[in-house]
């Protein structure tokens, strides 16, 4: 039995542990990118993201000051200052270019007949002599600096006024808040009808509206766009609020019918048999009962028209006024290749709407995936 | 702030436009048919013949216009040349047929639905199974599924940093790049590595379905039956054969759902081609090449239409199978 035991627990580590490469191995790209985007240009090329948390070192060198810094302290001369900047650490230092490393903070070296050199961790030193200097320029000192971690939300600001983001922003909102709401109504009403109203022709909807959920979008992109040329709403904020409009109404549809047909009949019926019309059910009844699969919809059709590039880039224009986030972030990419700091913050900036969203209303979310595919499952 | 007012106007007009025609023609309908005197009972059932197609026909009218038309103008014009003024016949699929471009595509798009729909089922199913037994779980499952709320844009942007490239000698900044080296090996331009550059743009994807195919096979492992498993490890079956003997095949059919679902995504994978190579260096697919031929230089809609048709005419057996389950369901 103690047998059994032992290999069970190192079974739950294994899970344990693979559970956790898994989770790891999926959260690092999302990771990397954001911590990227709260580095400047220079930490970026400097080294790679992960590196960004522990201590950077560097090499440098600085001079002691000259004759004219030195003071006489009981007897001797010294000069004093530091070799480092803001808060950083001195790990290492020497003389020489050679061995820049040579001696540890806090050790005194004689670097010429007579000259003692001190320099601690705080980047203070101490040049002391027993006759004056004679130098002209300073000694030269080498340092080995550790910079701590250091992060920065320049970019932020940098992106959301000069790269044009922040108007992409609101444009992106703009196409989205509509094109969410309007088709709830409309698949909502429809739903309904395919769910509890008899009339024929109802299997055949139905079925037409499950075909429409794979019709590639593709397809319809150059027809649509050469009929709003033709009826006047060209390019604009319309037009892309129909097309999503449309677009989204299969899922919608499919979705809201499935949670519906499986709301009690009972409830419905004695409705009905109290007289209460169609419309009354629906509004007062089926409506309010429906909440969760439209919070499940609602989401689904946020992120994918918060998300879209291919609607945007052809049915509103591609100036830099018009263009959604997913759009200038395109941009970028062509023009910024390089530029890590721009394009992981302008990436970051419009993903962080999605994940909100996402980490709040998941269980709708969840609730929807599963009516949509594994039915009464 | 014109932008939000015209958007808070839109939202206000559309909501409003929607409950004056569902009310309305509601009310209309039983002006025209009362449901009492004389003809009460006629009138109802003509007014309930009637009131379906209120409800459904905004709807409907929006599907057809939007989706079933297009499609249908989208094949006539495939028959035509570049401008459609000539009528070609088969000429622009004979034409598809013998471009290289074309056939690279076909074949990138084959491979793409072997190996994305594959790749995520199969990581999705691991997930499932072991965020399932332990206590944060859920934590996990979340973070796994994170990705689906990313855009395949943002996407594309977080793998370029990871397949990102330095000259040999320089700090790679790219994770791939700065592993490859640290074991010993010369940094690559992974998006330029043909053939494998394709497998590198199918992990994006893979990295964001992934998730979706966990929440669904964790749900339904879930609802395996608790006998079946008792039974089963009863009658000293080991945990392997417990998984791949009871569980998978109890859950083939959401199997099936999590894989056609994703192939539908694959088959129209776009965004993360057009912004990470834009079918350069041998990684061109359908989707792209059809944006090529629409949008691009001088635009072919002849071309662009029939390569945008191909596409349909793929989708369609997951089409008419999606259509046959929903009927076999509803009984």
């Amino acid at each position: 039995m103690e047998g059994m035991a032992g290999k069970k627990s190192s079974l739950t580590w294994a899970v344990h542990i693979s559970a956790f490469l898994l989770v790891v191995l999926w959260t690092i790209p999302t990771l990397g990118l954001f911590v990227s985007s709260f580095r400047d240009r220079d930490q970026i090329s400097s080294g790679g993201w992960w590196a960004s948390f522990l201590p950077s070192e560097r090499t440098g060198y600085a001079r002691t000051g000259t004759d004219d810094d030195a003071r006489q302290v009981d007897g001797l001369y010294v000069i004093e200052g530091l070799v480092t900047e803001g808060d950083q650490k001195l790990s290492a230092w020497g003389t020489g270019a050679r061995e820049p490393g040579k001696y540890q903070p806090g050790e005194t070296v004689e670097i010429e007949d007579g000259w003692q050199l001190t320099v601690s961790e705080d980047g203070s030193y101490r040049l002391t002599s027993e006759k004056p200097f004679g130098m002209r320029r300073g000694e030269r000192i080498f340092t080995t600096t550790a910079t701590p971690p250091d992060f920065t939300t320049g970019n932020y600001h940098r992106v959301l006024t000069a790269e044009g983001l922040g108007r992409a922003f609101m444009n992106t909102l703009t196409v989205t808040i509509p094109a969410t709401v309007i088709p709830i109504l409309i698949a909502a009403f429809a739903a309904y009808a395919l769910a509890w109203m008899r009339f024929p022709g109802r299997a055949l909807l139905t079925a037409g509206v499950v075909g429409l959920l794979v019709v590639p979008l593709q397809v319809a992109l150059i027809p649509l766009l050469q009929m709003h040329n033709a009826i006047g709403i060209g390019k604009g904020y319309m037009g892309i609020w129909l097309a999503h409009t449309a677009f989204g109404l299969p899922l919608a549809v499919y979705l809201l019918r499935n949670y519906m047909i499986g709301l009690p009949r009972e409830v419905i019926e004695s409705a009905r048999v109290d007289g209460a019309s169609d419309f009354q059910i629906f509004r007062r009844i089926v409506l309010p009962l429906s909440f969760p699969a439209l919070a499940s919809f609602a989401i689904f059709q946020f992120l994918w028209v918060w998300n879209d590039l291919l609607v945007a880039t052809v049915f509103l224009g591609n100036t830099r006024e018009q263009l959604v986030m997913t759009g200038v972030l395109r941009e970028l990419m062509g023009s910024k290749g390089g530029e890590w700091e721009i394009l992981a913050t302008s990436a970051f900036v419009s993903i962080a709407v999605p994940l909100i969203v996402f980490f709040s209303m998941q269980r709708y979310l969840v609730r929807g995936l599963l009516a949509g595919s594994v039915k009464g499952g | 702030m014109e932008l939000f007012l015209m958007a808070a106007g839109t939202i206000a007009l559309g909501v409003l436009g929607c409950v004056v025609w569902f009310w309305g023609s509601n009310l209309v309908l039983d002006s025209i048919y009362p449901p009492r005197g004389r003809n009460a009972g006629d009138n109802i059932r003509r007014a309930n013949m009637i009131r379906p197609w209120l409800f459904v026909g905004p709807a409907v009218l929006f599907l057809g216009v939007y989706l079933v038309y297009p499609v249908i103008d989208s094949f006539w014009r495939s028959l035509h040349n570049a401008d459609g003024s000539r009528f070609v016949g088969a000429g622009n699929y004979l034409w598809a047929l013998g471009d290289d471009k074309f056939r690279e595509s076909i074949w990138n798009n084959l491979l793409w639905l072997l190996v994305v729909p594959a790749l995520s089922t199969v990581f999705g199913l691991l997930a499932a199974q072991l965020t399932d037994r332990i206590r944060w779980g859920n934590i996990g499952k979340s973070l796994i599924f994170m990705p689906m709320a990313i855009s395949f844009v943002g996407a594309g942007v977080i793998w370029k940093l990871i397949y990102e490239f330095r000259e040999s000698g320089e700090t790679q900044i790219g994770l791939l790049n700065w592993i490859v080296t640290r074991l010993g090996g010369e940094p690559q331009i992974w998006l330029t590595l043909i053939p494998w550059n394709n497998f590198f743009l199918m992990i994006v994807l893979v990295w964001i379905q992934t998730g979706f195919a966990m929440v669904i096979l964790s749900a339904a492992l879930r609802g395996i039956p608790e006998e079946t498993i008792e039974a089963a490890i009863l009658d000293g079956a080991s945990a392997w054969q417990l998984f791949f003997k009871i569980k998978v095949p109890q859950i083939m059919g959401s199997i099936a759902v999590v894989w056609t679902t994703i192939t539908i995504v694959v088959l129209k994978v776009f965004d993360i081609v057009f912004v990470m190579t834009n079918g350069q260096w041998g990684t061109q697919v359908l989707a792209n090449l059809m944006y090529d031929w629409m949008f691009r230089g001088s635009p072919d809609y002849g071309r662009g239409s029939a390569i945008a048709i191909v596409l349909m005419i793929v989708v369609t057996p997951i089409m008419v199978w999606n259509i046959y389950n929903a009927r076999k369901e509803a009984g």
